[in-house]
């Protein structure tokens, strides 16, 4: 099996919020603490796009990179996950995340800062698979009962793709190939050009 | 003689001043793998719990089944 990814389909999301209803729905995340955020670039305008932004699971991950107390460690699937017995809130890893994931609950007096909470790609953390310690933790463990995180499979769009690397490229790949557009809008495409946009440079991938 | 046991109580002495180790515990902590499965009834069907080949297989099915739109339409 490949690394567990997310891909968030900027064509096809319509800023509906369900992932984001959908983890908090099945974690039960406190308030102040959204650990999937949808987000739109030129909000208004004609053209405007919007991703569902949480925890990427980066392969060489900066949280984990600057954890001073190591809490941080990566499942078989590539899910990174944290320990909330060894966080000591202290917030370095929200300021290496480029993407905002690490989060913070907001229930203690002024100038507190609880354990870091994040997306654990339904994987829960380092408690038993599916106990109730786990739960209060981490959220529920999706992986483990069989099943992919709640936010893409409750997409309505489809937008969001969760799950095996190598399963969700192939079906944004064909998607994009059927449609015949959008990979023009992130990744290769926005930096390289694409061919099949009819952009500059595309001959060259 | 006298010197030599001066020496060793001298040794003996500096050795409590040696500090403890103050290790954190480290982050890794064993995690059971998904695949083993959580015991509760609210497992998806279509796996065996402990059976990673298999567990694999359900998440690549449940992929192509939940989220691939184009293999349920056309």
């Amino acid at each position: 099996m490949a690394r567990m990814k997310f891909v968030c389909d900027a064509e096809r999301c319509i800023e509906c919020n369900s992932c984001v209803t959908a983890c908090k729905n099945e974690h039960e995340v406190p308030w102040g603490v959204n650990r999937r955020r949808v987000v739109t670039l030129n909000d208004g305008i004609p053209g405007e796009r919007s991703i569902s932004v949480a925890c990427m699971h980066c392969s060489d991950a900066p949280c984990m990179a600057v954890c001073p107390v190591n809490c941080f460690y990566r499942s078989d699937e590539g899910v990174v996950l944290h320990d909330k017995d060894v966080c000591i809130g202290c917030g370095y890893c929200s300021y290496a995340c480029p993407f905002g994931a690490p989060q913070f609950p907001a229930s203690g007096h002024f100038g507190v800062r609880g354990k870091m909470d994040k997306c654990t790609f339904c994987a829960g953390g380092p408690e038993a698979n599916g106990s109730q310690a786990e739960f209060d933790k981490y959220g529920r463990n999706r992986l483990a009962e069989g099943k992919l995180p709640a936010c893409a499979e409750m997409c309505s769009t489809k937008a969001l793709l969760g799950g095996d690397g190598d399963v969700i490229a192939d079906i944004f790949r064909n998607r994009v190939l059927k449609r015949g557009k959008g990979a023009e809008v992130w990744g290769w495409g926005t930096a390289y050009g694409s061919k099949q946009a009819g952009q500059p440079g595309g001959a060259k991938s | 003689m006298k010197q030599i046991l001066i020496l060793i109580m001298a040794v003996a002495a500096l050795a409590a001043c040696t500090e403890q180790t103050q290790t954190i515990d480290s982050g890794n902590r064993p995690d059971t793998a998904a695949f083993q499965g959580t015991g509760t009834p609210f497992a998806a069907p279509g796996w065996k719990p402990g059976d990673k080949i298999s567990w694999e297989q359900q998440l690549k099915t449940r992929t192509q089944n939940g989220q691939n739109d184009y293999a349920k339409v056309n």
